[in-house]
Protein backbone atom coordinates (compact mmCIF):
# COMPACT_ATOMS: atom_id res chain seq x y z
CA UNK A 1 0.00 0.00 0.00
CA UNK A 2 0.98 3.54 -0.62
CA UNK A 3 3.90 4.15 1.63
CA UNK A 4 2.42 3.60 5.04
CA UNK A 5 4.37 1.14 7.08
CA UNK A 6 2.79 1.99 10.41
CA UNK A 7 1.52 -0.95 12.34
CA UNK A 8 -1.53 0.82 13.64
CA UNK A 9 -3.31 1.40 10.37
CA UNK A 10 -2.30 -1.94 8.93
CA UNK A 11 -3.58 -3.86 11.92
CA UNK A 12 -6.91 -2.09 11.76
CA UNK A 13 -7.13 -2.63 8.04
CA UNK A 14 -6.34 -6.31 8.33
CA UNK A 15 -9.12 -6.70 10.84
CA UNK A 16 -11.60 -4.82 8.72
CA UNK A 17 -10.71 -7.03 5.76
CA UNK A 18 -11.36 -10.05 7.91
CA UNK A 19 -14.76 -8.70 8.83
CA UNK A 20 -15.41 -8.05 5.18
CA UNK A 21 -14.66 -11.63 4.24
CA UNK A 22 -17.23 -12.68 6.74
CA UNK A 23 -19.77 -10.03 5.88
CA UNK A 24 -19.62 -9.92 2.15
CA UNK A 25 -18.75 -12.34 -0.58
CA UNK A 26 -18.11 -10.10 -3.57
CA UNK A 27 -18.94 -12.92 -5.95
CA UNK A 28 -22.52 -12.98 -4.86
CA UNK A 29 -24.98 -11.54 -7.21
CA UNK A 30 -25.64 -7.83 -7.21
CA UNK A 31 -29.19 -8.07 -6.09
CA UNK A 32 -28.35 -10.39 -3.27
CA UNK A 33 -25.56 -8.07 -2.15
CA UNK A 34 -27.94 -5.19 -2.16
CA UNK A 35 -30.53 -7.12 -0.23
CA UNK A 36 -27.96 -7.97 2.42
CA UNK A 37 -26.88 -4.36 2.67
CA UNK A 38 -30.42 -3.27 3.32
CA UNK A 39 -30.74 -5.94 6.01
CA UNK A 40 -27.62 -4.67 7.73
CA UNK A 41 -28.97 -1.17 7.64
CA UNK A 42 -31.92 -2.46 9.65
CA UNK A 43 -29.49 -3.87 12.21
CA UNK A 44 -27.89 -0.48 12.55
CA UNK A 45 -31.28 1.04 13.21
CA UNK A 46 -31.89 -1.58 15.87
CA UNK A 47 -28.54 -0.73 17.42
CA UNK A 48 -29.48 2.94 17.59
CA UNK A 49 -32.81 2.04 19.19
CA UNK A 50 -30.94 0.05 21.87
CA UNK A 51 -28.79 3.03 22.71
CA UNK A 52 -31.87 5.23 22.95
CA UNK A 53 -33.55 2.72 25.25
CA UNK A 54 -30.52 2.61 27.52
CA UNK A 55 -30.43 6.39 27.60
CA UNK A 56 -34.11 6.64 28.49
CA UNK A 57 -33.67 4.24 31.36
CA UNK A 58 -30.88 6.36 32.80
CA UNK A 59 -32.91 9.53 32.31
CA UNK A 60 -35.84 8.06 34.19
CA UNK A 61 -33.55 7.18 37.05
CA UNK A 62 -32.22 10.71 36.99
CA UNK A 63 -35.71 12.09 37.42
CA UNK A 64 -36.43 9.79 40.34
CA UNK A 65 -33.14 10.60 42.03
CA UNK A 66 -33.67 14.34 41.64
CA UNK A 67 -37.01 14.01 43.38
CA UNK A 68 -35.39 12.00 46.14
CA UNK A 69 -32.73 14.66 46.69
CA UNK A 70 -35.37 17.36 47.13
CA UNK A 71 -37.48 15.18 49.39
CA UNK A 72 -34.61 14.05 51.60
CA UNK A 73 -33.32 17.59 51.92
CA UNK A 74 -36.71 18.80 53.07
CA UNK A 75 -37.00 15.97 55.53
CA UNK A 76 -33.54 16.59 56.93
CA UNK A 77 -34.54 20.19 57.55
CA UNK A 78 -37.72 19.16 59.27
CA UNK A 79 -35.93 16.63 61.40
CA UNK A 80 -33.29 19.12 62.42
CA UNK A 81 -35.86 21.77 63.31
CA UNK A 82 -37.54 19.32 65.59
CA UNK A 83 -34.26 18.46 67.22
CA UNK A 84 -33.93 15.00 65.72
CA UNK A 85 -30.35 15.19 64.58
CA UNK A 86 -29.91 11.46 64.02
CA UNK A 87 -32.80 11.39 61.64
CA UNK A 88 -31.51 14.49 59.87
CA UNK A 89 -28.12 12.84 59.50
CA UNK A 90 -29.66 9.73 58.00
CA UNK A 91 -31.63 11.80 55.53
CA UNK A 92 -28.52 13.72 54.55
CA UNK A 93 -26.54 10.53 54.11
CA UNK A 94 -29.17 9.28 51.74
CA UNK A 95 -29.24 12.56 49.93
CA UNK A 96 -25.48 12.39 49.58
CA UNK A 97 -25.62 8.95 48.01
CA UNK A 98 -28.41 10.06 45.67
CA UNK A 99 -26.39 13.07 44.56
CA UNK A 100 -23.31 11.00 43.85
CA UNK A 101 -25.32 8.59 41.74
CA UNK A 102 -26.93 11.51 40.00
CA UNK A 103 -23.59 12.91 38.90
CA UNK A 104 -22.54 9.55 37.51
CA UNK A 105 -25.79 9.21 35.61
CA UNK A 106 -25.41 12.67 34.17
CA UNK A 107 -22.03 11.87 32.66
CA UNK A 108 -23.30 8.64 31.22
CA UNK A 109 -26.38 10.14 29.69
CA UNK A 110 -24.25 12.64 27.78
CA UNK A 111 -21.90 9.87 26.72
CA UNK A 112 -24.81 7.85 25.37
CA UNK A 113 -26.08 10.95 23.66
CA UNK A 114 -22.75 11.20 21.87
CA UNK A 115 -22.84 7.53 20.87
CA UNK A 116 -26.33 7.92 19.53
CA UNK A 117 -25.24 10.88 17.42
CA UNK A 118 -22.26 8.99 16.03
CA UNK A 119 -24.35 5.98 15.14
CA UNK A 120 -26.96 8.13 13.47
CA UNK A 121 -24.28 9.80 11.36
CA UNK A 122 -22.84 6.41 10.43
CA UNK A 123 -26.25 5.12 9.52
CA UNK A 124 -26.82 8.05 7.17
CA UNK A 125 -23.48 7.49 5.47
CA UNK A 126 -24.15 3.81 5.05
CA UNK A 127 -27.58 4.56 3.67
CA UNK A 128 -26.07 6.93 1.07
CA UNK A 129 -23.52 4.31 0.02
CA UNK A 130 -26.16 1.63 -0.30
CA UNK A 131 -28.26 3.94 -2.38
CA UNK A 132 -25.30 4.52 -4.70
CA UNK A 133 -24.76 0.81 -4.89
CA UNK A 134 -28.34 0.33 -5.96
CA UNK A 135 -27.89 2.75 -8.85
CA UNK A 136 -24.51 1.35 -9.74
CA UNK A 137 -25.70 -2.24 -9.91
CA UNK A 138 -28.25 -1.33 -12.56
CA UNK A 139 -25.53 0.39 -14.58
CA UNK A 140 -23.24 -2.61 -14.22
CA UNK A 141 -25.97 -4.98 -15.25
CA UNK A 142 -26.76 -2.93 -18.34
CA UNK A 143 -23.29 -1.97 -19.52
CA UNK A 144 -20.72 -4.60 -18.75
CA UNK A 145 -19.95 -8.05 -19.96
CA UNK A 146 -20.06 -10.81 -17.39
CA UNK A 147 -16.30 -10.82 -16.79
CA UNK A 148 -16.03 -7.04 -16.49
CA UNK A 149 -19.10 -6.91 -14.31
CA UNK A 150 -17.52 -9.31 -11.88
CA UNK A 151 -14.66 -6.90 -11.20
CA UNK A 152 -16.96 -3.91 -10.89
CA UNK A 153 -19.26 -5.80 -8.55
CA UNK A 154 -16.35 -6.79 -6.42
CA UNK A 155 -15.11 -3.21 -6.16
CA UNK A 156 -18.48 -1.79 -5.30
CA UNK A 157 -19.38 -4.50 -2.85
CA UNK A 158 -16.05 -4.16 -1.07
CA UNK A 159 -16.48 -0.41 -0.83
CA UNK A 160 -19.92 -0.71 0.69
CA UNK A 161 -18.69 -3.57 2.84
CA UNK A 162 -15.97 -1.37 4.28
CA UNK A 163 -18.53 1.24 5.25
CA UNK A 164 -20.60 -1.47 6.84
CA UNK A 165 -17.65 -2.80 8.78
CA UNK A 166 -17.02 0.71 10.00
CA UNK A 167 -20.58 1.08 11.21
CA UNK A 168 -20.20 -2.32 12.85
CA UNK A 169 -17.18 -1.02 14.71
CA UNK A 170 -19.06 2.04 15.89
CA UNK A 171 -21.93 -0.18 17.00
CA UNK A 172 -19.60 -2.40 18.94
CA UNK A 173 -18.15 0.56 20.78
CA UNK A 174 -21.62 1.81 21.55
CA UNK A 175 -22.69 -1.59 22.84
CA UNK A 176 -19.61 -1.82 25.07
CA UNK A 177 -20.36 1.57 26.54
CA UNK A 178 -24.02 0.71 27.00
CA UNK A 179 -23.05 -2.48 28.84
CA UNK A 180 -20.93 -0.49 31.27
CA UNK A 181 -23.80 1.83 31.87
CA UNK A 182 -26.22 -0.97 32.52
CA UNK A 183 -24.05 -1.92 35.46
CA UNK A 184 -24.48 1.54 36.95
CA UNK A 185 -28.18 1.66 36.22
CA UNK A 186 -28.54 -1.70 37.95
CA UNK A 187 -26.62 -0.44 40.93
CA UNK A 188 -28.97 2.53 41.25
CA UNK A 189 -31.94 0.21 40.92
CA UNK A 190 -30.58 -1.93 43.73
CA UNK A 191 -30.18 1.07 45.99
CA UNK A 192 -33.73 2.06 45.15
CA UNK A 193 -35.04 -1.41 45.80
CA UNK A 194 -33.27 -1.49 49.13
CA UNK A 195 -35.25 1.59 50.11
CA UNK A 196 -32.24 3.87 50.12
CA UNK A 197 -34.13 6.84 48.79
CA UNK A 198 -37.37 6.06 50.55
CA UNK A 199 -39.28 8.34 52.75
CA UNK A 200 -37.23 8.95 55.84
CA UNK A 201 -40.32 9.40 58.01
CA UNK A 202 -41.27 5.82 57.40
CA UNK A 203 -38.16 4.87 59.29
CA UNK A 204 -38.36 3.50 62.78
CA UNK A 205 -35.92 4.50 65.46
CA UNK A 206 -32.37 3.22 65.46
CA UNK A 207 -30.33 2.39 62.44
CA UNK A 208 -31.04 -0.52 60.22
CA UNK A 209 -28.94 -2.34 57.66
CA UNK A 210 -29.53 0.28 55.01
CA UNK A 211 -28.23 2.99 57.29
CA UNK A 212 -25.10 1.10 58.11
CA UNK A 213 -24.43 0.55 54.42
CA UNK A 214 -25.19 4.16 53.66
CA UNK A 215 -22.68 5.32 56.18
CA UNK A 216 -20.00 3.53 54.29
CA UNK A 217 -21.26 4.78 50.93
CA UNK A 218 -21.79 8.42 51.69
CA UNK A 219 -19.12 10.95 52.39
CA UNK A 220 -19.35 11.68 56.11
CA UNK A 221 -17.53 14.96 55.82
CA UNK A 222 -19.99 16.13 53.18
CA UNK A 223 -22.83 15.06 55.44
CA UNK A 224 -21.27 16.95 58.37
CA UNK A 225 -20.94 20.05 56.21
CA UNK A 226 -24.54 19.77 55.08
CA UNK A 227 -25.68 19.33 58.62
CA UNK A 228 -23.75 22.35 59.84
CA UNK A 229 -25.00 24.48 57.00
CA UNK A 230 -28.56 23.43 57.58
CA UNK A 231 -28.24 24.07 61.28
CA UNK A 232 -27.03 27.59 60.61
CA UNK A 233 -29.82 28.22 58.12
CA UNK A 234 -32.48 27.02 60.45
CA UNK A 235 -30.95 29.17 63.16
CA UNK A 236 -29.72 27.33 66.20
CA UNK A 237 -30.98 23.82 65.84
CA UNK A 238 -30.82 23.44 69.58
CA UNK A 239 -33.76 25.78 69.95
CA UNK A 240 -37.10 24.62 71.12
CA UNK A 241 -37.56 21.09 69.87
CA UNK A 242 -40.74 20.54 67.99
CA UNK A 243 -43.29 18.27 69.56
CA UNK A 244 -42.27 14.68 69.24
CA UNK A 245 -44.04 12.67 66.61
CA UNK A 246 -44.12 15.42 64.11
CA UNK A 247 -41.51 13.91 61.89
CA UNK A 248 -40.53 10.46 62.90
CA UNK A 249 -43.93 9.28 63.88
CA UNK A 250 -42.64 6.89 66.48
CA UNK A 251 -44.30 3.52 66.64
CA UNK A 252 -47.93 3.67 65.91
CA UNK A 253 -48.48 6.32 63.32
CA UNK A 254 -46.24 5.96 60.31
CA UNK A 255 -47.14 9.36 58.95
CA UNK A 256 -47.37 9.17 55.17
CA UNK A 257 -44.96 11.94 54.40
CA UNK A 258 -46.10 12.85 50.91
CA UNK A 259 -49.61 13.61 51.95
CA UNK A 260 -48.97 14.52 55.55
CA UNK A 261 -50.54 17.87 56.19
CA UNK A 262 -48.11 18.48 59.03
CA UNK A 263 -46.94 22.05 59.23
CA UNK A 264 -43.28 22.05 58.23
CA UNK A 265 -41.46 23.79 61.03
CA UNK A 266 -38.79 25.40 58.91
CA UNK A 267 -39.80 26.12 55.39
CA UNK A 268 -41.77 25.17 52.34
CA UNK A 269 -43.16 21.74 52.00
CA UNK A 270 -42.08 19.17 49.52
CA UNK A 271 -43.70 18.47 46.23
CA UNK B 1 -4.61 7.35 -1.66
CA UNK B 2 -7.85 6.92 0.29
CA UNK B 3 -7.61 7.08 4.07
CA UNK B 4 -10.51 6.30 6.35
CA UNK B 5 -10.81 7.61 9.86
CA UNK B 6 -12.92 5.00 11.51
CA UNK B 7 -16.27 6.31 12.68
CA UNK B 8 -15.86 9.45 10.57
CA UNK B 9 -15.14 9.73 6.89
CA UNK B 10 -12.89 8.70 4.05
CA UNK B 11 -10.37 11.22 2.73
CA UNK B 12 -8.56 11.43 -0.55
CA UNK B 13 -4.88 12.31 -0.02
CA UNK B 14 -2.04 12.85 -2.44
CA UNK B 15 0.40 9.98 -2.55
CA UNK B 16 3.06 12.49 -1.57
CA UNK B 17 1.35 12.93 1.80
CA UNK B 18 2.10 9.35 2.72
CA UNK B 19 5.57 10.02 4.11
CA UNK B 20 4.35 12.66 6.55
CA UNK B 21 1.41 10.49 7.51
CA UNK B 22 3.77 7.65 8.21
CA UNK B 23 5.94 9.89 10.41
CA UNK B 24 2.95 10.99 12.44
CA UNK B 25 1.78 7.45 12.88
CA UNK B 26 5.21 6.29 13.96
CA UNK B 27 5.24 9.03 16.59
CA UNK B 28 1.99 7.68 18.02
CA UNK B 29 3.25 4.12 17.97
CA UNK B 30 6.46 5.13 19.73
CA UNK B 31 4.43 6.66 22.57
CA UNK B 32 2.27 3.57 22.89
CA UNK B 33 5.21 1.19 22.84
CA UNK B 34 7.04 3.37 25.34
CA UNK B 35 4.06 3.38 27.66
CA UNK B 36 3.97 7.17 27.54
CA UNK B 37 0.37 8.11 27.98
CA UNK B 38 1.24 11.80 28.25
CA UNK B 39 1.12 13.23 24.80
CA UNK B 40 -0.63 10.25 23.28
CA UNK B 41 -3.96 12.02 22.80
CA UNK B 42 -2.25 15.04 21.25
CA UNK B 43 -0.11 12.95 18.95
CA UNK B 44 -3.08 10.95 17.78
CA UNK B 45 -5.15 14.08 17.25
CA UNK B 46 -2.29 15.56 15.19
CA UNK B 47 -2.29 12.50 12.94
CA UNK B 48 -6.04 12.65 12.40
CA UNK B 49 -5.99 16.42 11.88
CA UNK B 50 -3.36 15.98 9.21
CA UNK B 51 -5.63 13.59 7.33
CA UNK B 52 -8.64 15.89 7.73
CA UNK B 53 -6.78 19.02 6.66
CA UNK B 54 -4.71 17.56 3.82
CA UNK B 55 -7.37 15.26 2.49
CA UNK B 56 -10.48 15.93 0.52
CA UNK B 57 -13.51 14.26 2.01
CA UNK B 58 -14.90 11.45 -0.12
CA UNK B 59 -18.58 12.03 -0.82
CA UNK B 60 -21.08 9.86 1.02
CA UNK B 61 -22.42 8.56 -2.27
CA UNK B 62 -19.00 7.61 -3.65
CA UNK B 63 -18.05 4.00 -3.24
CA UNK B 64 -14.34 3.71 -2.55
CA UNK B 65 -12.14 1.20 -0.79
CA UNK B 66 -9.61 2.65 1.64
CA UNK B 67 -5.93 1.90 1.51
CA UNK B 68 -5.44 2.98 5.08
CA UNK B 69 -7.93 2.74 7.92
CA UNK B 70 -7.16 4.61 11.12
CA UNK B 71 -8.84 3.86 14.45
CA UNK B 72 -11.58 6.22 15.71
CA UNK B 73 -10.74 9.61 17.21
CA UNK B 74 -11.82 8.56 20.69
CA UNK B 75 -9.23 5.80 20.74
CA UNK B 76 -7.90 5.53 24.28
CA UNK B 77 -4.32 4.85 25.25
CA UNK B 78 -5.35 1.46 26.61
CA UNK B 79 -7.14 0.58 23.38
CA UNK B 80 -4.14 1.66 21.35
CA UNK B 81 -2.02 -0.67 23.48
CA UNK B 82 -4.36 -3.59 22.92
CA UNK B 83 -4.33 -2.79 19.24
CA UNK B 84 -0.76 -4.00 19.10
CA UNK B 85 -1.18 -7.08 21.20
CA UNK B 86 -3.90 -8.64 19.10
CA UNK B 87 -6.93 -7.75 21.20
CA UNK B 88 -7.89 -4.88 18.92
CA UNK B 89 -10.90 -2.76 18.29
CA UNK B 90 -12.38 -5.43 16.15
CA UNK B 91 -12.23 -8.79 17.85
CA UNK B 92 -10.28 -11.42 15.95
Amino acid sequence: MAGLTGRMSTVVKAKVSKLLDRAEDPAETLDYSYQKQVEQLQNVKKGIADVVTAKKRLQMQETTLKQSVVKLDTQARQALSSGQEDLARTALERKNVAQTELQGLDTQVSELEEQQQKLTDSEQKLRAKIESFRTKKEVIKAQYSAAEAQVKISEAATGVGEQMADVGLAMQRAVDKTENMKARADAVSELEAAGTFDDITALGSGEDDIDRQLKSLSSQSAVDDDLAKMRAEIGAGDGAPAPAGEIAAPSGEPAPAEAAPQAPPAEGGQS
Amino acid sequence: MIVRISGEDQYRLADSDAARLDELEQAVIALVNGGQEDGFADAYATLLDYVRSQGERVGDDEIETSEVILPPSDLTFAEAGREFTGEGLIPD
